[in-house]
C-alpha cells in the first residue's frame, strides 16, 4: 500500500494546481475594460511565424500598425482623415496564425472573451477562415477575413458576423484564363504546377475549368502538384520542358513561388514558355533580375503595382516604403482595405448617435457597403452583402531599362469575373461564365 | 527513352541533394546514438549565413567565382558554431537519457533556434541566387540543367567518400568506430568520449549547415525552411539504416529515384513516395536496409 | 483495493469540481479545457505504450481518424448523436489499428516510432487528396445532437465540455485500473527484459498488439472530442507536428499515474496559450525552453514532484 500521507500530498498539489487554473481564469477576462467607450480593440490574426510568415503575415502586420498609427493620429488622407474610429482611439491584440484550425479556434475565443476585442481582422488560411467563420455566429462577434482566398466560406453557408473584404481565389483564376486568351488568342498548350493543398487544387481547378470553358480546344499537358514548401522543384521543371506547353500556370506564393521564379529561369524554363505567376506580384522587385521578361504576374486584385492611382494609394506606398524599406505587396493592401472597411461600417452606424455603436449596428451598415480603399471601390456585394468585390487586374512583367514594372495591363471588371450572387463559383464557371456582362 | 534518362539525371541530382542533407543526421547517430531533429535548424543556418554573405558579396562588386568558398565557409562556420553551442549548452547535460528523450530534447533545441533565426535574420526572405546561374546550364536530350545542379552531384559523391575514408580509414576514424560500438568499452580503453562527442555533433552540424548553404542559391531563405527537410532526413536515414553512411547513400538514391519516376509519371502520388518507399522498406527490414538486426540480451 | 477506492473517489472529486468549474468559467476556458481532456485521452493512449518502452510519433493518426469519423458521419450521413459518432470513431480507430498493428507490433525503438509516423504521414496525404473533403482546408461539422435533442450553438459548447468531463472520468478509472492489472505491468516487464517475458509464457508482440490497440481507440476518442468542440476537422490533425504535440505532454506527464496525464495535458494549453499572448513572435522558444526544463529537471514527469520526497521511492 501506498503510505498513508502521501493522499495529504495529493490534496495538496490538487489544492495548488487549481489555485493556479483559477488565478488564469481570473486574470485573464479584463471586463473591466469592456466598457471603456473611447477605444476600439481589434484582434489582428495573422503568420507571424513560418512559411507564410514573411510574404504574407509581416507585410499585414506592418500595414496594420502603420495604418492603426496613422488612423490614430488622424492623418490619413480623404474620407479617411478622422481621428481613430467614430473618435475612438484603436488598439490592436495581436495573434500568431500558426497551429492549425483547432488552436486557432481556442485562440479566436481567448480574443473575443479574454481579451474583449471589438473585431477581428485577420486569417490568411483558407482552412482556419472555415474554421472560424461558424465559431464568430456562434460568439456573435463582428469578424472580417482579410485574406484567404476560398469561395466555400459565403457560397456552402451565409453567415451574419462574418465579412471578408478581401477577394475570393476564383477570381485569380477565371481572369488569368482570360488574360492569357486575349493575349494568345490561339493558344494550344497549358500546363500547371501548383502546390499539393486546397489551394493549389482549387486555384487549378478553377483555371483549367476557366480555359475549357472558353477555349474548349487548349490542351493540358501536365500537371504537377509539389508538397508545399518542397523547395526543391528540379524534376517538376524536367517534366515541364518535356511536355513543352506554351503556357505554365502556378498559384505558388511566398518562398516556393520565388525558388519556382530561381530555378525555372536558371534552367530557362520560361524562354518560349509564358509563366502566369497569380501572386507573382510579390517578387517581382526583390527578384527583378530573375524575373523572365513576359511573366505574367497577378496581385490576387488591385492591388500593389495594379492599384489605381488615388491618394490613398499614394500615402500608402509612401508612408510604407519610408517606414518599411520596401514597397507594399499585395497582403498589406488587403490589411488596409478591411480596416478601412471597418471604420467605414462603425462610422456609417455611429453616425447622429452617442457612444459605441452595438454590433449588430456595425453589421447592418457593413452590409452592402461601399467604401474607398488604396484599391480604389470595394463593394460588399456577395454573400448577402458580405464579400467584397472588385475590379481584377493582370499584367506582364517587364524590366526594360533595368526599372521593374509591369505592360500589357488589363483591368477587369467585378462582374467579369465574379459569379452572381447565388451561384457558386464552380458551377458558374462550368455553366461557361455566362452569367454575368463581361465587355 | 528520352524521359527516361532525364528521369535518371533528375533523380540522381534529387538524391545526392538529399544524401547531403542526411549525412550529418546519420553520422551522429551513428556515434551518439541521438535523432537529431536540430539538424533542420543546422540546415536553415548554414541557409542564412550563405545567402547573407551572397547578398552582401554581390552588393560590393567583388570577383563573382571566389563566392563559391567564401559562402561555403560561412555555411560551415554557422554550423560549426551552432553545433558547438548546442552540444556544449544543452545537450552535454541530458547525456544518458533515453534515445526517445533525446528526440525530444533536440525537438526543443528546434524549437528555439527556430526563434533564434528568426530573431537574428528577421522573417524577410534571403536571397543568394548569383552563384547559381553563374555556371551555366548543360543541355541533356533537349532538356535544359543548371551545372550548379550537375556539380552538386560532384560535391555529394565528395562528402560521401571523405566521410567513408575518414570513418574506415584513419586512426581517429577508427577510435569513432570503436565508440559506435561500444561506448563504455572504448572508455575503458582510453579514448576520450567526451571529445568525441563534440567533435562528431559538430561535424554533423557542419554537414547539416553544409547541404543548408549549397541549397540556398537554388532557393528563396524563409523561415521554416529547415523544420521541411527534417522528415525527409528521417526517412533517407531510417530507410538506409540509422547510423550508417552508405544506408544514407542508398537510402537517398532510393527516395530520389522513386520521386523522379513519380514526378514525370504519375505527378499525383508525389505526396506518397517518401512515406511510401519508407513504409515498404520497414516493412521488409526492419532496421533498415544496411543495419543487420543485433543480439537480444538477456 | 482500498488504494483504487481513494484514487476513484479522488477522480469523482476532480469531475464534479470540473463540472462546477465548466458552470463558472467562461467559454474561452471551458473549450480549452475540453480540449486537453480530449488531448489527454490520446496522450494516456502513448503511455500505455510508453510504460511498455514503446513511443509512437503517430497518434495523429488515429486523433485524425477520430475527428474525421465524426465530421463524415454527421456531414455526408447524417448521423449527429454525439455518443454514437464518438463510438464509431473509436471502433475505426480500433479496427485501422487492429490492421496496421498485425505489422507495427514486430517494431521496437525508433523503428517502431519511425513507421508510426509514416504511417500517419500517408494518412495525411490521402486526406490532402480527398478534395470531396476539403483537402487541406477540411470541413466543419454542423450539428451534433444527444439522443434526438439538438443544443443551440450557444449550449453546444458545455455540453461537449460535460460530455469530455464524463469521457475523462471513464477512462481516467478504467486506465488506472489497467495501469495496475497483470497485462499493465507486462508492458513494463517487456520494457524491462523481453525474454524472460517470453519465458514466462507470454508473447510480448501479442501484448504490444492489445496495447497499440487501446491506445488507438483512446486517440479516436480524443479526435473525436476535439472535432466535437471546434466544430472543424482538417488534415493537420494527422501531420507529424501534431503527434510530436502528444509525446510533448507524455513526456511532461510521465508514466507515473493518469492523473498527471491530465494535469499535464492542461499545463500545456495553459503554456501555449500564454506564451502565444505573451510572446506572439517567439511563442516557440518559450515552448522549448519549457521542454528543455521539464526533461532537465523533471525527468521522470510532473509526477516526480510529489514522489520525489518519498524517500527510498517505496512504490508497492
Amino acid at each position: 500500500m501506498v503510505k498513508s500521507n502521501s493522499f495529504g500530498r495529493r490534496v495538496q498539489f490538487l489544492a495548488i494546481f487549481f489555485s493556479f487554473v483559477f488565478l488564469a481564469v481570473g486574470s485573464g477576462p479584463n471586463s473591466a475594460q469592456a466598457a471603456d467607450d473611447s477605444k476600439f480593440t481589434v484582434g489582428v490574426v495573422t503568420f507571424l511565424s513560418g512559411g507564410a510568415a514573411g510574404p504574407f503575415g509581416v507585410p499585414s502586420k506592418n500595414a496594420a500598425d502603420l495604418v492603426i498609427e496613422t488612423l490614430n493620429e488622424g492623418k490619413m488622407p480623404a474620407p479617411y482623415d478622422s481621428k481613430g474610429i467614430a473618435g475612438m482611439t484603436i488598439e490592436a491584440e495581436v495573434v500568431d496564425e500558426a497551429g492549425g484550425g483547432t488552436k486557432q479556434v481556442g485562440e479566436y475565443r481567448n480574443l473575443v472573451q479574454r481579451k474583449n476585442v471589438d473585431a477581428v481582422i485577420g486569417y490568411i488560411s483558407s482552412g482556419d477562415c472555415l474554421a472560424i467563420a461558424p465559431v464568430a455566429e456562434e460568439m456573435q462577434a463582428l469578424t472580417i477575413f482579410f485574406d484567404c482566398g476560398t469561395p466555400r466560406i459565403f457560397e456552402e453557408n451565409s453567415y451574419k458576423y462574418v465579412f471578408r473584404t478581401g477577394l475570393t481565389a476564383t477570381i485569380d483564376s477565371v481572369a488569368a484564363a482570360r488574360y492569357i486568351l486575349d493575349q494568345k488568342p490561339d493558344l494550344k498548350t497549358v500546363a500547371g504546377i501548383n502546390q499539393n493543398y486546397a489551394w493549389g487544387h482549387d486555384s487549378w481547378n478553377d483555371f483549367e475549368a476557366s480555359i475549357k470553358v472558353l477555349k474548349p480546344d487548349v490542351e493540358v499537358v501536365t500537371e504537377q502538384f509539389p508538397k508545399i514548401y518542397a523547395g526543391q522543384y528540379g524534376a517538376e521543371i524536367s517534366a515541364l520542358m518535356l511536355k513543352d506547353p506554351e503556357v505554365i500556370h502556378s498559384s505558388f506564393w511566398g518562398g516556393d513561388m520565388e525558388g519556382l521564379v530561381l530555378q525555372g529561369s536558371a534552367r530557362g524554363l520560361f524562354e518560349g514558355r509564358t509563366g502566369i505567376l497569380t501572386t507573382g506580384e510579390t517578387a517581382m522587385f526583390r527578384l527583378a533580375s530573375e524575373m523572365p521578361e513576359g511573366t505574367v504576374l497577378g496581385a490576387r486584385g488591385p492591388f500593389g503595382v495594379y492599384a489605381p492611382s488615388n491618394d490613398l494609394n499614394d500615402w500608402l506606398r509612401t508612408e510604407y516604403t519610408k517606414r518599411y524599406d520596401t514597397p507594399p505587396t499585395y497582403p498589406a493592401y488587403k490589411m488596409t482595405q478591411a480596416i478601412l472597411g471597418l471604420k467605414s461600417a462603425v462610422e456609417k452606424a455611429a453616425k447622429g448617435k452617442e457612444g459605441k455603436p452595438s454590433t449588430e449596428e456595425i453589421i447592418a451598415a457593413f452590409e452592402n457597403l461601399e467604401f474607398e480603399a488604396p484599391s480604389g471601390t470595394v463593394r460588399m456585394s456577395l454573400g448577402k452583402g458580405h464579400q467584397a468585390i472588385q475590379e481584377m487586374v493582370y499584367g506582364q512583367f517587364t524590366n526594360e531599362g533595368g526599372k521593374p514594372g509591369v505592360k500589357n495591363v488589363k483591368r477587369y471588371p467585378a462582374e467579369c469575373v465574379n459569379p452572381p450572387d447565388g451561384i457558386t463559383s464552380v458551377e458558374w464557371i462550368q455553366k461557361g461564365l455566362k452569367q454575368t456582362e463581361c465587355k | 527513352m528520352d524521359t527516361l534518362l532525364v528521369i535518371l539525371v533528375d533523380g540522381i541530382v534529387y538524391s545526392s541533394w538529399l544524401f547531403l542533407v542526411a549525412a550529418g543526421l546519420t553520422l551522429v547517430y551513428g556515434v551518439m546514438k541521438i535523432l537529431n531533429m536540430a539538424h533542420g535548424s543546422m540546415y536553415a543556418i548554414g541557409a542564412y549565413s550563405a545567402a547573407s554573405f551572397v547578398g552582401w558579396y554581390f552588393s560590393a562588386d567583388y570577383v563573382p567565382w571566389a563566392s563559391y568558398f567564401f559562402f561555403i565557409g560561412c555555411a560551415l562556420a554557422g554550423g560549426v558554431i551552432a553545433g558547438l553551442l548546442v552540444e556544449r549548452g544543452v545537450l552535454r547535460l541530458m547525456y544518458g537519457s533515453d534515445e526517445v528523450v533525446m528526440i525530444l530534447v533536440t525537438y526543443g533545441v528546434l524549437l528555439i533556434l527556430e526563434d533564434v533565426t528568426k530573431l537574428i535574420w528577421g522573417v524577410d526572405a534571403y536571397f543568394a541566387y548569383q552563384p547559381y546561374g553563374l555556371l551555366g546550364r548543360t543541355k541533356v536530350m533537349g532538356i535544359t540543367f543548371a551545372n550548379y545542379d550537375l556539380y552538386l552531384i560532384g560535391v555529394s559523391v565528395t562528402v560521401g567518400a571523405l566521410m567513408w575514408y575518414g570513418l574506415n580509414r584513419t586512426r581517429n576514424g577508427k577510435m569513432l568506430r570503436a565508440v559506435i560500438h561500444d561506448r563504455e568499452i572504448s572508455m575503458a580503453m582510453g579514448i576520450n568520449v567526451t571529445r568525441t562527442f563534440i567533435i562528431t555533433f559538430v561535424l554533423g552540424s557542419a554537414l547539416g549547415a553544409l547541404a543548408g548553404g549549397l541549397t540556398a542559391p537554388a532557393l528563396s531563405v524563409v523561415p521554416g525552411i529547415g523544420i521541411e527537410i527534417i522528415i525527409l532526413a528521417f526517412a533517407v536515414v531510417v530507410i538506409g539504416g540509422l547510423g550508417s553512411v552508405e544506408g544514407a547513400a542508398v537510402g537517398a538514391i532510393l527516395v530520389g529515384i522513386s520521386r523522379a519516376i513519380a514526378v514525370h509519371t504519375f505527378p499525383e502520388i508525389e505526396l506518397f513516395v517518401i512515406y511510401g518507399v519508407m513504409a515498404l522498406v520497414l516493412s521488409v527490414r526492419p532496421r533498415g536496409l544496411f543495419v543487420t538486426a543485433t543480439a537480444r540480451k538477456i | 483495493m482500498e488504494y483504487f477506492r481513494r484514487t476513484n473517489s479522488f477522480f469523482a472529486a476532480a469531475f464534479v469540481l470540473l463540472l462546477a468549474v465548466g458552470l463558472m468559467a467562461p467559454n474561452w476556458f471551458s473549450y480549452l479545457t475540453t480540449i486537453s481532456l480530449a488531448k489527454a485521452l490520446v496522450v494516456i493512449g502513448l503511455v500505455i505504450l510508453l510504460r511498455a518502452g514503446l513511443v509512437s510519433f503517430g497518434q495523429g493518426l488515429y486523433y485524425c481518424l477520430g475527428g474525421y469519423s465524426v465530421g463524415i458521419a454527421g456531414h455526408y450521413l447524417q448521423w449527429t448523436d454525439g455518443f454514437l459518432v464518438l463510438l464509431i470513431a473509436m471502433v475505426v480507430s480500433g479496427i485501422v489499428a487492429a490492421i496496421l498493428g498485425l505489422l507495427l507490433c514486430r517494431y521496437r525503438e525508433i523503428f517502431f516510432a519511425m513507421l508510426t509516423m509514416a504511417f500517419s504521414m500517408i494518412l495525411y496525404g490521402i486526406l490532402v487528396k480527398s478534395v470531396g473533403l476539403g483537402s487541406t482546408d477540411g470541413f466543419n461539422i454542423h450539428s451534433v445532437s444527444f439522443f434526438g435533442w439538438e443544443p443551440g450553438t450557444d449550449k453546444l459548447g458545455l455540453i461537449v465540455y460535460f460530455l469530455a468531463c464524463l469521457a475523462a472520468l471513464i477512462v481516467a478509472v478504467l486506465m488506472h485500473r489497467y495501469f495496475h492489472s497483470p497485462v499493465g505491468f507486462a508492458g513494463e516487464a517487456i520494457r524491462e527484459n523481453e525474454i524472460r517475458v517470453e519465458y514466462l509464457g507470454v508473447s510480448p508482440n501479442r501484448i504490444i498488439f492489445s496495447k497499440y490497440i487501446l491506445a488507438a481507440v483512446l486517440a479516436g476518442a480524443g479526435g473525436g472530442l476535439t472535432a466535437l468542440a471546434s466544430g472543424h476537422v482538417d488534415p493537420e490533425m494527422a501531420y507529424w507536428t501534431t503527434s510530436g504535440e502528444f509525446v510533448f505532454v507524455a513526456l511532461l506527464s510521465g508514466t507515473a499515474h493518469v492523473a498527471a496525464v491530465f494535469i499535464a495535458a492542461f499545463l500545456f494549453e495553459i503554456i501555449r496559450t500564454y506564451a502565444f499572448d505573451l510572446a506572439p513572435y517567439n511563442w516557440q522558444m518559450i515552448l522549448g525552453a519549457t521542454l528543455l526544463l521539464i526533461i532537465f529537471f523533471l525527468p521522470k514527469g510532473l509526477w516526480s514532484i510529489f514522489t520525489i520526497r518519498r524517500a527510498g521511492g517505496g512504490v508497492k
